[in-house]
Order: C-alpha cells, then structure tokens, then sequence
C-alpha cells in the first residue's frame, strides 16, 4: 500500500521543529529516520495530519560526553551509534543491543531517539534505556523537563511525552570498571523483532555480584525491569547456579504477549533461560 | 560432419563459470520492470479486495469513490460480469472433476480474504488507493472453511453451494499389490505429516500494464508465461490472439507464482479496452501476500511396509490437497505431481497414491518451486530416516539396501517412471566426504553422553526428482491442456552477430547468459557476439516459457537444434565458396576448412555475409542461415543428490541453528557451474524456509494472518548457513546434452533433511516429529511433550495475528 495524504514540514532547528509541533496540533507525526513510522503509514494503520521531518536538524544528531552521563542526541543514527567510541566505552549495552537492530539498510536511516519514542515494547532499544536509567531530555514550546526511563513508557507505543513535545537528546549514565554488559536477543531471523529479549549490565565487586540491571524486551505493553532478579543476584556469587535459579523469577509480574512467534507461555520460559544467560555473559 | 551431441572439439563456453551477463541490470534496476514502464497518459488501478473469507454481496456502491478527484471510473464485479469471462483451469485432472466458475472480479459471493470485490481507476496511484475508501459494499457473511479434513466431514459448510461438496476430485494411482505387501509385513509405520501452507515470495511483486492501440492490445505483465497467458486472455476476453501482444519484461522472480493467469491481468485488459488509455496496476507486499497464488498446503498420511533388515515392500500415500477457493491455471495438477516421486530412488513392489483435492475459503493454491514433488520427497525421505530408527540403523544404510544401483539404469519404477540414469552411490559417497560423517556422528555421540544442552542431529535426503517438463504425451495423458515442448529460434546477422529467440522466459535464471554460452559453442562465435531474445510474444511468437525446470533439459535442446540447423545450411555454403564437397569439410571453432588443406577454409562470419548478399550461393539455396527448432523431450530429466544436515538444536530454548549443510546435486551436464550454484543457493534457501520459517497461517474466520514480512519470515543470506556444494555429473540420456533441470533441486532436497536432522537430534528425548516450520516454541513444546507434535498444522499459541509492534508486537496489525 502507500500512505495516505499528510503535510511534510522539515525544519532546520530545533525551535522551528517545536513550533512546528505546537503548531501542527495532535494528529502530527515526527519522522526520525521513519524505519518504524513509514510501513505503519504504507499500511493506513496510521494517519497522521502532518509529518515533521527532523532529517535537516543537524545538532539532534550529537553524541556527547558530560562527565558522569553520556549525552545521545535524539536523531543520532543506529550505524552512529553502534560506531561511536564513546558509546562502545561507557555504554556498550547500548553499542550491543543496537548491533541486533533489523539489518544494515534500517540502521544507517533509523535513530536511537526515534526508536525510543516510538515505545515499541518490541524494539530493542526501550529495555535497553530502562536498564540504564536512562533520562529522557524533551521540549516543547512551553519549556524543556527530563523524563526518567521508569516513567517514559507509558503503554503500547505510548510514552510519557505530550504530543506538543519532541525528544530532543538521551542522558545515560556510564557505567564504568568493574561492569558488563550483554543484549540476549532471541528471535527467528536476524530482522525479525525479538520474541523476548534480556538488556543485562552486571557489576562484579570482589568476585560477587555488586549490582545487576536487567530490563526485557517483549514481555509486556513496555519494557519491564527485571527487579526480582537483580535483588535475588545483588550480593550472590557469580556463578551459572546462582544466576540460573534468581533468573527463575525474571517473567514475575510481567505480562507478556501471545503472537505468532510465541505464546505467552512460551515468552515467559524464554524469559527465565535467556536472563540466565544475558547474567552469565554480562559478568564473564 | 556435422557438430556430435558433445558439441564441436573446441567447446570452451559449455562448462565455464561465467558471471551473468544479465546481472548488472537486473541488480541495479536499470531496466525494464513492469512497474517502470508508464506510457503517457496511463491510469492506475487499485482493487477492492474481500475482508471476508466468505461472504455473499449484497450491495456494491462505488458511486461515492465516483466524485473522488482524481478518478476516471470505479467498476464492481457486476459491473463487469457480462464481459469478464471467468479464469482458466488448464488441468482437468478427472473427469468429473468439480470446476466452479472463478469471475476475475467477485460479482455475487466472495470465498477468500483479499479476493477482488471491486476497482479504481484514477490518474494517480494516491488517488485509486484513497478511493478504495469510498466504496461501500455490504457483505452478509457466510461461514469460513479453514479446515480440510472438516471440510470433508458430512455437513459441512460449502465453499460453492452449487457444488454440493468440498471435494473438488480424488486421483488414484496403483501399481503392485499393495494389501500384500501389507499383509505380515514385519515392520509398518503409519505417519501423519502436514505440508503447510506457503507463500512465493519473489522480490518483484506483481504487475501488469495494459496499452490499447485501436483495436489491438499489449499487456506487459511481470509473469513468467507470456505465450501462455496470451492464448488464455484471448481465450478469456474474445479479443482475437493475433490482436494481442504479450510482453514479460525483466522478471524479478516468480518460483512458480507467476505461472498462473490472474484476475488483474484480465481486468487491466478489459478497462484499457473500455477507457482506450494505458492501465496499469502494481501490488503491494501485503496485497500480493493474500492474492499470489500460495503453495504447499497438503496433509498427508503414509503407510510403509517393510521388512527387518529394511526393504521396501511398499508405500500407501493419501492426500489431501488444499485447492484454496477456486481452481486456477494448474491447481488440481500440483500434488498430483508428487504422485509419481513418493517412491524416491527406492525400488518396491507395491504403491498406492490417493489425492483428495479440496476447496477451502483460502487464496487459492498452485505451483510454487518445486510443485508436488518436495512434498513427496519430503514424506519419502522423512519415512527412510523413521525406518532407520525404527530398525536402528544407520539412515545411510536403510537408504543403500533399498535404492536403484548405478548399474540398474534405465530403471522403470513402481510409479510408472522410466528413470534414464544417475549414480545415488557416488552422490552419496562424495557428500559423507564432505560432510565429515563419521566425525559428526562422533559429536553427537559425546554431546548426548554429556547431555549437553545444545544436541546435535543429522539429516539425510537422497532425493530424485522429474523435471524438465515435460513430453506432451506425457502431459496429454495427464489431461493437462497443453504440450510440454519448447522452441527456439537462430537468427544470422550480416555481420556475423547472432540473434537467439528464445520461447523460454527467464525472469532470473540466467538465461541470456548460458544461451548465448551454448550458441558460442555450437556455432564458433565468440560469447559476445550472441544476443537472446525472450519474452515477448511480438518477438518470440512460440514458446511454453519457463517453470518445472525445463528450460535448459527442453528449451536448450531447441536451441542447440536450431544451431545445428544453422551450421548445416552453412555447410552448403561453404562447400559452394570452397569448391569442396559438403561431406569433405570439417568445421571447428566458427571455421569450415577442407579437411587436409586447413589454409583453406571460411569463416561462419565470411557466410554470413555471402548469405546476406546471396551474389554467389549454390543453385536453389535460399539466401539465409536462420533456422529454428521445436524440441519435445521423450522423457522427463531425473536429477538427484544427496544433502546432509547437522543441526544443533538448543533444548532449553527450542533454537534451531544448522551447523553443516553438505549438498551433492548431480544435473547431468552442466553449461555454466556459477549459475547451478546460484539455482542451488537459492533453493536450499527456499527449502530450510519451508523447514524453519516459513507459513501462511489463517484464524478460525479465515484471515491470513502473515500479510506482512515481519509476521511470513522469510530468512535472509545472515539467517542460512555457509553451503558446502559438490556435484557429480551422470549425464541425462534422455537428451543430446546431456542435461538435467537445475531450478527446484535444492528446494525438493533440503527441506526433509533439516526436519531429519532436528528429529535426529531429538529421539533420545523421545521425540519422532516436529510440525513445520520448526519454530522455537513447536521444537520446545515437542520436547516438553516427549512425542512430537504429530505434525498438526496450526501453530502454537493460538493464531492470533500480528507478531509485531507497529508491526513489532502483539497490538501492531490489530
């Protein structure tokens, strides 16, 4: 199919894209590399207004150091991402789970920011920034707030930003010695969706485990933080045992989908091995 | 002397792995798709399609979509229905066969999602698709028929009323005695096994463009049939044959999809009719998902009789053949096609074939790569490998105590088949040297005895298949509506250049390139110097185009007659210019020379030109070298091989990844060994599809629900394994190259040796069956289960549709 009739804005700043947005009212769409946004056009399953195209607003697309935070600005490409030495440094789960996105064509057009405010709970990338505590920078025309990953994924493709706001950049704290980091992607074919998938990042403290972080890919309406597991494995040994028997309680309270690659049962037994594993790898 | 079936002494083409000469175009798209092709003033067309699996219509009001701007007309099926004709079935498999009429466009009960209902024609694309949501059709539904076997239980719901049964036919073949064979047999195994439904999925999708000048018409059309689909339109529509042009511009793929004539082809020919301009229509992916004819679709259920040390008394095979909705160019014959390779290479006594075609409320079924025969060698090569296990021997072994020797050929089988040659022991002899068996089984051994979590399994598949089709008393035989020959045409230039007609038509299989490999060849002139022509009915006015792999075992054969033809009036020519007898020439490398006098001689170039001048040519010779020849084949070609696979399958997952993927095709003589790798790529990709990925599946109320790639998966060069190819070469007697179709090998074989080899891996756990695709969850659930899963069709979890979020996840396609 091909999209139904919309207007196209492509503004060159970031100002004009807000205005843009506060001017377009509810039914405008952001285009950010239109890897997600363009098969839902073709198939009419959206029809936005206006589409604000954020190609031309070069600052977006930045990767910046801060300190104890690692800045990636919204329009920053999956190929600039998974390249940038600054990322494969102090956020290599990002560099990792990236690698895993769809196939070379749809990650030198798609964008780290564009992925995350699409919340896909099927996109690699939400559990990653949940992981990571990930601080989410927006704006609209009436001011600019940080959003916290915990409180960006609202629902099903829903997140926690006013259709008047534009993601404008992704604060990530580094995680620095002594963590590791491992993306558990289970899918069929390398560009199919993950049917689960466990974003790990483990610090090792004196041969136990000082602290895990763990978020799910596909195992709800967002991405879920694996907190039972990360409390079960804080402290404990760093072995396959110990990881295997806390991964037990990795599909607790979520409520994950039944689809033709897997039903929900079947999701929340992935779930259990696939978090082990991601463990494992992680603090090895 | 004349050129030998070899070929003359200085053959340097035939054999050399020349990269194709077509490839630089087709890859880049600089060229001729249909889709490209817009004639000034064209119109494009867009259909309604059916989002009941089975409805009737009771109101159809296209006036709304009228007002749209943009659009030049919207019809309805009745709006058409006194001119419309209905789609052809070419193949009456029986002669009380039930044949419901199949209206192009849906005039008064739709009976599968995605059929046509009505169309737009408007000046853009934009503007038909946004009027499609104008139409208002109200449907009164009527209940789906989304099961085959129900589909024949008494009561059922009816497909067609007016049929008075879900059955379309029932096609039996026997040969032996086959209630002997059973009878005290020591071992019987009875199997289930569900060929699932698939989709073709060429990388072009479909499209047609239709220009009217006055009274006459060309239609281009991405399909693989020009000289078919030009009689059948003529016949369908009543415009005169002569008064139609068919053109199949380069074709991105069609593995059987496009050998078929479909209802758009008809309808872009009848509004170009009624409007006087250019139409054109080009599907979507997902349009073309539910509307390309599928594939597949067959439950199977086998006997096998055997003795203790593993012969073969017989085989007792019943189908049930999923016809979908209607039947279309060659529906009813696709399984039957597999009744004559269910035997495989083994020899035996006693066979019985039973096929039930039956109508469901799905897209109607036909030819895809393979066509009733990967199903046969899939439940054929599935039964070797239960034998073995049920005898515990090595599957290899079951394989040699049952299957033809080399030195038994020509071989008639129990099927009826006369295969002309092939070497199984060498085939098989070569892939366990490439494989490393021994060594893998080694591996096996010790992953089990450590219980490691990811087992290890090996499949085999020594796999025959027919091909080349076919000879036209053959198919007369069958009640097939047509011959099985093929043609081809030489064309001399002044120049000395060479233009070759061919009536095949290829849409990726290389054929500019081989030949013009075997036209250099047989006439002495250099590669280059050779054009090929297809796929244009104004330009190759005979041909039964391309499918069944026969293009080179029957089409070649025309081509390298019609060359031979060439060389012999050239012959006549030369002996005039040379002042020598005909029978004192010989001709070597593009060269006639008096034979004892070499310095004597003239080039194929030099009578080329005294030809095209005609000053100077021997009394009552017309002044021409072009010939043209029409080959019809006596046999089909038989090539075979044998694919091993290892595969590791991840118990605590499902995950199956294959570590080893050995294939060793014998195809008789080979004219270009670069593309028979392509074909053997290729296919192993489309047959580890059917294995692992790859299922149309319908809900309960009959929608399709794999519409989209991210939900009908099919792998890509990062999902397959590194192949290890070989070859051995026991060429076809059948005919005078030597040579055996090559384009659905690697699909007919690959498929039963994945699914042998995760059920290898898996028999320790108790497992004997895994349903395809062999999804993660299916192997998973089998495991959990100890038994398999008996090969039922429907997928686990449900059928819910939509794996994916805005395509992804569960809420995208709802």
């Amino acid at each position: 199919m091909i999209p139904a009739t919309f207007d196209y804005v492509r503004p060159g700043t970031v100002d004009e894209a807000v205005t843009a947005l506060a001017d377009a009212g509810e039914d405008a769409k952001i285009l950010a590399g239109g890897q997600s946004l363009m098969p839902l056009l073709r198939l009419r399953l959206a029809y936005p207004d206006s589409l604000i195209d954020l190609d031309r607003v070069d600052p977006l697309r930045e990767i910046r150091d801060e300190g104890d935070t690692l800045m990636i600005g919204a329009m920053a490409t999956h190929h600039q991402v998974v390249r940038d030495p600054l990322v494969r440094e102090f956020a290599p789960l990002i560099a990792r789970a990236t690698e895993t996105v769809a196939d070379p064509a749809v990650r030198h057009r798609g964008t780290f920011g564009g992925s995350l405010a699409h919340a896909d709970p099927a996109g690699d990338l939400p559990a990653v920034a949940l992981a990571l505590d990930a601080v989410f920078l927006v704006r609209s025309v009436r001011g600019e707030r940080e959003i916290p990953a915990a409180d960006f994924f609202v629902d099903w493709m829903t997140s926690a930003m006013e259709p008047d706001e534009l993601l404008l950049s992704v604060r990530i704290p580094k995680l620095g010695a002594g963590w590791g980091a491992h993306y558990e992607k289970f899918h069929r074919t390398a560009q199919a969706w993950a049917i689960v998938g466990v974003a790990c990042a483990v610090r090792r403290e004196n041969g136990t485990v000082g602290e895990a972080r763990i978020a799910l890919t596909n195992m709800g309406s967002t991405p879920v933080r694996a907190s039972e597991v990360e409390r079960a494995v804080a402290g404990g040994a760093v072995s396959e045992a110990a990881f295997r028997s806390a991964a037990e309680h990795a599909a607790d309270g979520a409520e994950p989908p039944a689809d033709l690659h897997g039903s929900s049962e079947y999701r929340r037994h992935l779930a259990t091995v696939l978090t082990a594993r991601a463990l494992a790898a992680a603090a090895s | 002397m004349t050129a030998t079936a070899e070929g003359p002494a200085a053959a340097k083409e035939v054999g050399a792995p020349r990269k194709r000469s077509e490839d630089a175009r087709l890859v880049t798209g600089r060229t001729r798709w249909t889709d490209n092709i817009t004639p000034a003033g064209t119109l494009h067309v867009a259909f309604l399609r059916s989002p009941h699996a089975h409805a009737r219509i009771t109101r159809v009001d296209t006036s709304p979509a009228r007002e749209h701007p943009g659009v030049v007309t919207v019809l309805s099926g009745s709006d058409i229905a006194d001119e419309q004709g209905a789609l052809p079935c070419a193949w009456v498999v029986t002669e009380d066969m039930k044949h419901p009429d199949h209206p192009p466009m849906a005039v008064a009960e739709v009976r599968y999602v995605g059929e046509p209902v009505a169309c737009v024609v408007a000046r853009d694309r934009y503007a038909a698709i946004d009027a499609l949501e104008e139409i208002d059709v109200d449907y009164e539904p009527l209940p789906a028929v989304t099961d085959m076997e129900d589909a024949l239980a008494e009561g059922a719901d009816l497909v067609h009323t007016g049929l008075g049964t879900n059955k379309s036919y029932t096609w039996v073949f026997e040969n032996g005695d086959l209630d002997a064979a059973l009878r005290d047999a020591p071992v019987v195994l009875e199997r289930r096994y569900v060929q699932q439904r698939l989709i073709p999925s060429a990388m072009e999708p479909r499209a047609v463009l239709c220009v009217p000048e006055g009274e006459e018409f060309t239609l281009y059309s991405s399909t693989q049939i020009p000289h078919i689909l030009r009689l059948m339109l003529a016949t369908v529509t009543g415009i005169p044959e002569h008064r139609l042009r068919v053109v199949a511009p380069d074709v991105g793929g069609g593995f059987g999809s496009k050998l078929q004539v479909y209802g758009e082809e008809v309808i872009a020919l009848l509004l170009a009719r009624r409007l006087g301009r250019p139409v054109k229509w080009t599907e979507s992916r997902s349009e073309g998902n539910m509307t390309v004819h599928h594939g597949r679709d067959q439950i199977q259920r086998l006997t096998l009789a055997a003795e203790r040390d593993g012969r073969i008394r017989g085989l007792k095979v019943d189908l049930l053949a999923d016809m979908g909705a209607y039947l279309m160019l060659v529906t009813p014959g696709i399984p039957l096609l597999g009744a004559f390779m269910f035997n495989g290479i083994y020899k035996m006594d006693a066979y019985s074939f039973t096929c039930s075609g039956v109508f469901t409320t799905k897209t109607p079924t036909d030819a895809y790569r393979g066509a009733g025969r990967p199903e046969a060698t899939y439940a054929i090569e599935r039964l070797m490998d239960e034998l073995a296990a049920e005898l515990d021997l090595d599957p290899i072994e079951v394989r040699r105590r049952n299957w033809i020797g080399h030195e038994e050929f020509p071989y008639e089988t129990v099927a009826g088949l006369t295969y002309d040659s092939g070497d199984y022991e060498s085939a098989t002899e070569k892939a366990l040297g490439l494989f490393d068996y021994d060594a893998l089984r080694a591996e096996q051994a010790a992953r089990r005895e450590r219980r490691d979590p990811v087992q290890l399994g090996i499949g085999v598949s020594t796999f025959t298949e027919m091909c080349g089709i076919a000879p036209s008393r053959v198919l007369g035989s069958l009640s097939y509506g047509a011959g099985g020959w093929e043609h081809a045409a030489v064309r001399v230039l002044p120049s000395g250049k060479v233009e070759v007609v061919t009536g095949t038509s290829p849409h990726g299989q290389g054929h500019e390139t081989a030949w013009a490999q075997i036209t250099a060849d047989r006439l002495g002139v250099p590669f280059e110097d050779v054009k090929v022509l297809h796929g244009d009915t104004a330009v190759s006015p005979k041909g039964m185009d391309t499918y069944g792999s026969r293009s080179l075992a029957v089409g070649g054969i025309a081509l390298s007659s019609a060359c031979d033809k060439v060389v012999d009036k050239a012959r006549r020519v030369a002996a005039h210019l040379l002042e020598a007898a005909e029978t004192d020439l010989d001709f070597d490398g593009g060269r006639f020379s008096v034979r004892g006098v070499p310095e004597e001689g003239r080039t194929i170039q030099e009578i080329a030109s005294a030809a095209f001048t005609a000053h100077d040519l021997p009394d009552g010779l017309e002044p021409s070298l072009d010939s043209d020849a029409t080959f019809d084949p006596e046999n089909f070609s038989f090539p075979h091989g044998t694919h091993l696979c290892a595969a590791e399958v991840d118990t605590e997952t499902g995950m199956v990844r294959i570590h080893r993927y050995v294939a060793v095709d014998d195809v008789g003589k080979v004219v270009n060994p670069l593309i028979v790798e392509g074909q053997v790529h290729g296919g192993l990709a489309q047959g580890i599809a059917q294995a692992l990925y790859e299922e149309a599946v319908y809900d309960a109320e009959g929608n399709l629900t794999t519409t989209t790639m991210a939900d009908y998966l099919v792998p890509s060069a990062a999902d397959l394994p590194h192949f290890i190819t070989g070859r051995t070469e026991t060429p076809a007697t059948s005919n005078p190259l030597g040579v055996k179709g090559v384009g659905e090998a690697g699909t007919i074989a690959s498929t039963p040796a994945v699914v042998n080899a995760i059920v290898d891996a898996l028999r320790p756990y108790g497992v004997h069956d895994v349903a395809m695709p062999c999804t993660p969850e299916r192997v998973w659930r089998a495991l959990r289960s100890g038994s398999g899963t008996g090969g039922s069709g429907a997928p686990p979890g449900g059928t819910a549709p939509g794996a994916g979020g805005g395509l992804g996840s569960e809420g995208g396609t709802r």
